[in-house]
């Protein structure tokens, strides 16, 4: 070790390893990567193998507090709760994804077109987007399920819809802020149509946008299934979902009360791991704060 | 002042009208005769017909519409099938639980958010903001209805202070009413004040990175007196505009949060109409509620544009 350590400049990054750098010093953002990526497991491990299977009922072994053999204990028709949490895993999980997918496709296309068309389109879709402000979503869920029939299918559409018009109105501010930036200007200028303008320099400039939105969304999503299926109206049995273990739950306060707990848990745990990440990407992504680092 | 206030009171109009269109449409797309349903398999198919009859169900759609908007305004909002009494009873009856929850949660959320988001801001990144913003995190994160069972493992079962549920009216005095309130009501503020705390708390942080606020603390007052006279007046802005919008969240927690507790109230009797399938009921419940966001809403917008005078001019 020389006895005058000389700073050597290190050559500048590319743009991607930065920004790694800079998510992995960022605690939110980490904290939040790190509960997402243990849900994900929790769903992926479940699909080749559980403890025990979330379906087999083992009735003479009710309601057992968690030993060496059923980790978090059983259940009331003895299935094993640890079981039922990853299988319940994938199931918010695939909640999640469909319908925060379908919010986003349709409500990103709606919101790039009322910024690339203005006029009555804009004003349109931005009337029917705020008119939803009217009916709180979990009150139109619980209406559309009743209507169509309860089950996670229609738990999905239901949700779904209700994240599309949030994805037009946060792609059309974002759209407009863009369509003002002088290099569209320039494209125009320069005759290039509206579509291509569209694909080529206002889409790629609302995905960050679009990213910190879509992990606040999901979490969203998650919380929505389970009140859904807390209600009776969402995921059916025998598929496990952690709503409907609270709603089981709450008959057994007095007998099992840790029954209560460990579902509750894993949905404030998911959420919160989302939300954690959501916030340290929009942290990451705004321009001011990148400059300051 | 004028224009602005034509403006709003239009799209308030038009919304509500838009609303009922959507409530009535939705429940008409339910498949199926609602008077065969209601009878039941084995009834004979005049019984049928002549409920179809008194329900009106034969008449075209659109007269059906106007005969509930007609009814609305005459006060006629037609008869509960399940409970065959009147819909506006039956609400109003339901209402003098709700109303009184909503507020109760309501007054919780907002004494909890501005204690805890003013705190936090004038402990700016010391340990009591970061601390208190962890706890919000988790309390964004908890689901309402865990949290009431919760509230009930502690509360009721452990340490029996609170019933598990129900309501004993407010015959048997108000002091039982209440505290059989409580609980739900807190489970209801709970995660509407950790998404207001934080939202004061970075909006009063903003407020004092003005210059204004700076030159203030120039002149010698003092920090708290900064605090009360200038930063929370300026702050209030953002935050009335989101307790609006909770509003319209809290009435939608009141769904999940009376099935939680057992509380007949308006959220529960919609729950249970749906599934009997009482379609005059939830029509008229769902108009209400939706009614209720609309107007809250509006009046938080005029309320912003009295408060700051920039509003109005912006949008026209």
């Amino acid at each position: 070790m020389s006895s005058t350590p000389i700073a050597t400049p290190v050559a500048a990054s590319s743009g991607s390893e930065h920004f790694l750098r800079r998510a992995l010093r960022h605690r939110s953002f980490v904290l939040g990567g790190i509960l997402t990526a243990l849900l994900v497991f929790a769903a992926a491990l479940s699909l080749v193998w559980t403890p025990w299977s979330p379906y087999e009922m083992n009735l003479p072994g009710k309601l057992q507090s968690p030993s060496a053999a059923h980790w978090l204990g059983t259940d009331v028709f003895g299935r094993d709760v640890a079981s039922l949490l990853l299988v319940g895993a994938r199931n918010s999980i695939l909640v999640g994804v469909i319908a925060v997918s379908i919010g986003l496709f349709i409500g990103t296309a709606l919101g790039l077109i009322a910024a690339a068309r203005r006029g009555w389109v804009e004003e349109l879709i931005m009337r029917l987007s705020d008119f939803t402000f009217a009916f709180p979503a979990i009150l139109s869920a619980i209406m559309m399920t009743a209507v169509f029939g309860a089950g996670i299918v229609n738990a999905i559409i239901a949700i779904g819809i209700f994240n599309i018009p949030t994805f037009a109105r946060i792609t059309r501010a974002s759209a407009n802020a863009i369509w003002s930036r002088e290099f569209v200007l320039a494209a125009r200028a320069c005759g290039k149509g509206p579509w291509s303008i569209t694909f080529d320099h206002v889409l790629p400039n609302v995905m960050s946008v679009l990213t910190v939105q879509i992990t606040i969304r999901f979490a969203i999503a998650i919380l929505a299934e389970a009140a859904l299926s807390y209600l009776g109206l969402g995921t059916q049995p025998p598929e496990p979902s952690w709503g409907r273990m609270l709603a089981e739950a709450q008959t057994l306060l007095f007998q099992a009360p840790q029954l209560a707990v460990f579902p509750g848990v894993t949905i404030a745990l998911a959420v919160l791991g989302l939300n954690l990440m959501g916030d340290g990407l929009r942290d990451l992504m705004d321009p001011r704060l990148a400059r300051k680092r | 002042m004028g224009p602005f206030l034509v403006k709003r009171v239009l799209t308030l109009i038009g919304t509500l009208i838009g609303a009922s269109i959507v409530v009535f449409l939705v429940l008409e797309i339910l498949p199926g005769n609602a008077a065969e349903t209601m009878m039941g398999p084995d009834a004979s198919p005049e019984a049928v017909q002549a409920l179809t009859i008194k329900l009106g169900l034969h008449l075209p759609a659109w007269e059906r519409y106007w005969q509930w908007i007609a009814g609305i305004f005459t006060g006629e909002l037609g008869n509960s099938y399940a409970y065959s009494s009147p819909v506006s009873e039956l609400m109003l009856e339901r209402l003098t639980l709700t109303v009184p929850l909503a507020i109760m949660a309501m007054c919780l959320t907002t004494v909890l958010a501005l204690v805890v988001g003013i705190y936090a801001a004038a402990q700016h990144n010391r340990f009591g903001d970061v601390g208190l913003m962890a706890v919000t995190q988790v309390g964004i994160a908890i689901p309402n209805f865990w949290f009431a069972i919760l509230l009930i493992l502690f509360f009721s079962v452990k340490l029996q202070w609170f019933s598990a549920g129900g309501f004993p009216g407010w015959s048997e005095g108000v002091a039982p009413a209440l505290q059989s309130l409580l609980l739900p009501a807190l489970s209801l503020a709970v995660v509407q004040a950790a998404i207001l705390a934080r939202i004061t708390r970075s909006a009063v942080l903003e407020v004092m990175r003005e210059d204004y606020v700076r030159t203030a603390r120039a002149k010698g007052l003092s920090q708290r007196a900064t605090l009360w006279g200038h930063v929370l007046r300026n702050a209030m802005i953002p935050v009335l505009t989101v307790m609006g919008l909770q509003a319209a969240e809290l009435l939608a927690g009141t769904i999940v949060v009376e099935n939680v507790f057992y509380l007949p109230g308006l959220g529960r009797l919609i729950f249970q109409s749906i599934a009997n399938r009482d379609l005059i009921v939830v029509r008229n419940c769902v108009m209400f509620l939706a009614t209720m966001v609309v107007v809250v809403n509006f009046f938080v917008d005029v309320l912003y544009a009295v408060i700051d005078p920039r509003v109005k001019a912006s949008d026209i």
